[in-house]
């Protein structure tokens, strides 16, 4: 993976990434708690995505590091310099909003060098910045239209590049994507990121597309109730999950009926090793990737356990991912599209589970777990 | 020439077919262009017509001429200015209401009461208006009467609610709630993000009107503005309720001129005045609907 590179960048006029922490940051608004003390340390030039589902909390956390909205406690702090009292025109921050932000009266280029005269940048340098960073982000063709004249995906270069024209200590970036279509969304990411490496800003990422948090950040936090679930990198968060919400919202997940007992929960007849090591024995659920399950034909040599029935194949590209009925329930497997070719729908396939770490998720609320 | 340009003119000089099918769906506005035509255009072709005819019906322009006659002058100077005064009051105090309700919530009290309170009131013109305010500000007036016995004369020069100052405080309060109504979708088009990111990029309160809202509604404020003082410039019947004699603003002395019970009316003036008003009112219309345009560019 990359590794978050402050100081790799080759631009002199970028500013060294500063580090940037969220302290125990709470915020209420009439009778919902938005942030129930939410931490977070950001390391210089690093990209944290923070993802979560609608209303976790993902916004506020980001207008709070904006400025934009005040915090009911905790502190912010950038580069060791307590923010948490300074107003948002005085933050020295870069912001990307999810759509229609830009100056509809400015051209693309007014629109970037505005910023900078704002703080007084003088005109020629003004110029000659606002182009670079428009060159920057692929626009220079596009310089002198107006926002009505740009496609959606352009509009949000052109923001990028006006956040990044003054020099920010951190770029925040609230769904800039959620709001164009999937294949400008999956190329603009690529290139935020390109850009953000370039520039090496400390960067705070929101998004509800796990696909994309995945895709982009050095780590990932997942979010629920104003709290912070887990962070760590994406392969971490994807492959080792902390909780079961975690699980069930980072990927697909396979919810399958067990047992636990002695440290390992038996799903039909497969021992499966636990991520929880404090599980009590009983009843639950086990939370089993599709990359995790197995299949074989018939009349293979190393028949899988479970029998089933192959009842839809879609296909994702290098992977396929095949729907397989077990009678009472339906389990997903990924495979790599050679091997799921072998298995069209209606065919009977063996399946097996592969003995992965698994969490497992108590659906009748027991008192004692958790 | 040479060979490749005969078939091309010969392609160009094809007519084109299919083109001629009997478009149903222009049935449906013959109503509305039968109304414009019957009450819009055909009065302006009379007034028109009327406006170049001598008493004898000969062609002339000296109905154009006679307008330079001081008192008629001063009506168009009067009602030149009750209508500025009135459209720069109510623009004003129009936009700021408006920028009121828009700050509230999309769906609060606030602005449900403003808007209908806006629809009603920005109607509420001629008699019943000038009634209203004849029987609260009137020389008899509750409102006069009520101050007058707690030692407060508000005519201590004189009854001004009949002269001038009266007609654009009686216009005010039209042009008010009709400011509401036609600014408001401007304000709407507003975006919040445009301050948050002005905000971002170091920038003040003062920033974000000086270099971005300013800017944005300028055009649909200066057009909304127009608009009022059209309003103001063409309305008849509240003056007319208000002060029934006299040639204080336009429309009065076209009333007079046609009405004038001594036998010496002048029709052909009257039109002339009524043409030169239309061309006013016109004139203002289309700049109001060209700022209205180039600002809804920007704020949909
Ligand atoms: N201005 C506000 N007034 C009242 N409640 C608010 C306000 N802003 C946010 N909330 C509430 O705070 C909670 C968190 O909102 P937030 O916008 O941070 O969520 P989010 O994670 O960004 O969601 P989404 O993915 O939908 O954008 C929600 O329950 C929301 O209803
Ligand atoms: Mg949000």
């Amino acid at each position: 993976m990359v590794s978050s590179s402050s100081g790799a960048s080759s631009r002199p006029s970028a500013r060294a990434g500063v580090e940037v922490r969220l302290e125990d940051l709470k915020r209420r608004y009439a009778g919902v708690t938005a942030l129930d003390g939410l931490s977070l340390t950001l390391a210089p030039g690093e990209l944290v995505a923070l993802l979560g589902p609608s209303g976790c909390g993902k916004t506020t956390a980001l207008r709070l590091v904006a400025g934009l909205e005040e915090t009911d406690g905790g502190r912010v702090v950038f580069g060791g310099e307590d923010v948490t009292n300074v107003p948002a025109n005085k933050r020295e921050i870069g912001m990307v909003f999810q759509a229609y932000s830009l100056f509809p009266h400015m051209t693309a280029m007014q629109n970037v060098a505005f910023g900078m005269q704002l703080h007084r940048v003088g005109v020629a340098e003004r110029r000659k910045r606002a182009s670079d960073m428009l060159e920057l982000v692929g626009l220079s063709p596009h310089a002198h239209k107006y926002a009505h004249q740009l496609s959606g995906g352009q509009q949000q270069r052109v923001a990028l590049a006006r956040a990044l024209a003054i020099k920010p200590k951190v770029l925040l970036l609230d769904e800039p994507l959620s709001a164009l279509d999937a294949k400008v969304r999956a190329r603009l990411r690529d290139e935020i990121r390109r850009v953000q490496l370039e520039v090496g800003t400390t960067t705070l990422f929101v998004t509800h597309d796990q696909e994309e948090a995945l895709a982009i950040a050095d780590r990932v936090g997942v979010m629920q109730s104003g709290r912070l679930e887990q962070l760590g990198p994406p392969m971490t968060v994807y492959s080792r999950p902390a909780t079961p919400f975690v699980a069930s919202f980072v990927g697909l997940t396979n919810r399958l009926n067990g047992v636990v007992r002695d440290g390992a929960v038996e799903v039909r007849g497969t021992r499966l090793p636990l991520v929880q090591t404090d599980a009590t024995n009983g009843p639950a659920v086990a939370l089993v990737r599709p990359e995790a399950v197995t299949l074989a034909g018939e009349g293979d040599s190393t028949p899988g356990p479970l029998n089933g029935t192959v009842i839809a194949t879609a296909f994702l590209g290098a992977t396929s991912r095949v729907t397989v009925d077990l009678g009472d329930v339906t389990v997903l497997a990924q495979l790599a599209t050679s091997d799921a070719a072998a298995h069209p729908a209606g065919t009977r396939v063996r399946l097996a589970l592969r003995p992965d770490p698994v969490l497992i998720e108590r659906d009748e609320a027991a008192p004692d777990h958790g | 020439m040479t060979s490749a340009g005969i078939p091309a003119v010969k392609a160009a000089a094809r007519p084109t077919g299919g083109g001629r099918r009997l478009r149903l769906s222009w049935l449906g506005v013959v109503p509305f262009f039968a109304y414009v035509g019957v009450f819009l255009l055909l009065p302006t072709v009379i007034i028109a017509a009327g406006s170049f005819a001598a008493k004898d019906g000969s062609l002339t322009i000296s109905n154009f001429t006679s307008i330079n006659q001081p008192y008629l002058v001063k009506s168009f100077v009067n009602g030149a200015v009750v209508s500025v005064v009135s459209a720069l009051a109510g623009g004003f105090a129009g936009a700021l209401l408006a920028y009121a309700v828009v700050t509230g919530s999309p769906r609060g009290l606030l602005r449900r009461a403003v808007t209908s309170a806006s629809g009603v009131l920005a109607q509420f013109g001629g008699v019943t208006l000038a009634f209203a305010f004849l029987a609260t500000l009137g020389t008899t007036g509750v409102v006069t009467i009520f101050l007058k016995d707690h030692g407060i004369d508000i005519f201590p020069n004189g009854v001004w609610l009949y002269e001038l100052s009266g007609l654009t405080l009686l216009y005010a309060y039209f042009q008010i709630p009709l400011m509401v109504l036609v600014f408001l979708p401007a304000l709407d088009g507003i975006r919040p993000q445009w301050r948050e990111a002005t905000e971002s990029l170091g920038g003040t309160t003062w920033h974000y009107w000086r270099y971005v809202a300013g800017p944005l509604l300028a055009p649909s404020f200066l057009g909304c503005t127009l608009l009022l003082f059209a309003n103001a410039f063409s309305a008849y019947a509240t003056a007319q309720a208000l002060i029934s004699q006299g040639n204080l603003i336009v429309p009065l002395a076209i009333s007079n001129l046609l009405t004038s019970e001594t036998g010496r009316a002048q029709p052909g003036l009257a039109k002339a005045l009524a043409l030169s008003m239309i061309l006013i009112v016109t004139i203002v219309t289309v700049l109001y609907a060209v700022l209205q345009q180039r600002s809804a560019r920007w704020l949909r």
